[in-house]
């Protein structure tokens, strides 16, 4: 195995498909830019900490809603306990979307996709939707007088748009599946490959910068 | 919190006053963020 993999006397590619795939996740992602020490100077500013802020609401979103799925409804419903982690799931799930939506503004007025970042950008926008459909679904597995007047309202508007019959707002087990299930799944790997493009790429310069990102940096 | 919010209503303008105020919140935090310096960034300036 370790003859097949190692590179010929040319310096051509390996034949395997292993030894391809780590000779090019080290060669764009090497370690030191996947866990940094030293970041450019422009990152010493609180429009950085947006996303941070929002990795660590999305964790404690996670977190709770794992309690919560495990006690069940009657537990968040009846229990003081219980209706303290659901409050703590939705309130979770509020500074979630302010500093995301705080991010996107930073991002946005930084026009962040520069310099070959269009697939971050682009995979911030699909966690963006995802993470509207995860909130709708949490509002309508709520179980409460609030989520049936949600369900009630939007049944109509989905009939409308032809998808009532793939996605039913009134079946509780459709709407809770997809929301502990699908959806997180979906935004913790998008999240996490998001993170990933952003160490690969670095972090964008502002507009106006001037100074060499290498001559003055600070440690974050 | 078991009343309905007040609602501000402009043209085709309609948003609840809660909505309004976090909106309002959000861009003085945004802004604060821009002007705010960071804690030990400025001496290493």
């Amino acid at each position: 195995m370790r003859s097949t993999n190692a590179p010929g006397p040319m310096g051509e590619r390996s034949s395997s498909w292993t030894a391809r795939a780590r000779d090019e996740m080290a060669e764009r992602l090497p370690m030191a830019n996947l866990l940094p020490d030293r970041q450019p100077y422009y990152v010493g500013s609180w429009v950085y900490v947006f996303g941070v802020v929002t990795i660590a609401a999305l964790v404690l979103t996670v977190l709770s809603g794992v309690i919560l799925a495990i006690a069940g409804p009657d537990w968040w419903h009846f229990s003081s306990i219980g209706r303290f982690f659901n409050s703590v799931h939705f309130w979770s799930v509020q500074v979630l979307f302010v500093f995301m939506v705080l991010h996107l503004w930073g991002q946005y007025f930084m026009a962040s996709w520069r310099g070959g970042r269009a697939t971050t950008w682009m995979i911030g926008v699909v966690i963006f939707a995802i993470s509207i459909g995860a909130a709708f679904t949490g509002y309508l597995s709520q179980q409460n007088f609030a989520s049936q007047w949600i369900g009630v309202s939007a049944k109509d508007a989905l009939n409308a748009a032809g998808l009532g019959a793939f996605f039913n707002v009134l079946n509780f087990g459709q709407m809770y599946g997809i929301h502990v299930m699908l959806l997180p799944a979906a935004i913790i790997v998008l999240v996490a490959l998001h993170i990933v493009w952003v160490r690969m790429k670095g972090v964008v310069r502002p507009i106006e910068s001037s100074r060499p990102a290498s001559r003055s940096t600070s440690e974050v | 919190m078991d009343t309905p919010a007040g609602y501000l209503h402009w043209g085709f303008i309609l948003i609840s006053i809660p909505n309004l105020l976090l909106i309002g919140l959000m861009i003085v935090l945004f802004a604060l963020a821009l002007v705010v310096p960071l804690p030990g960034e400025k001496e290493k300036s």
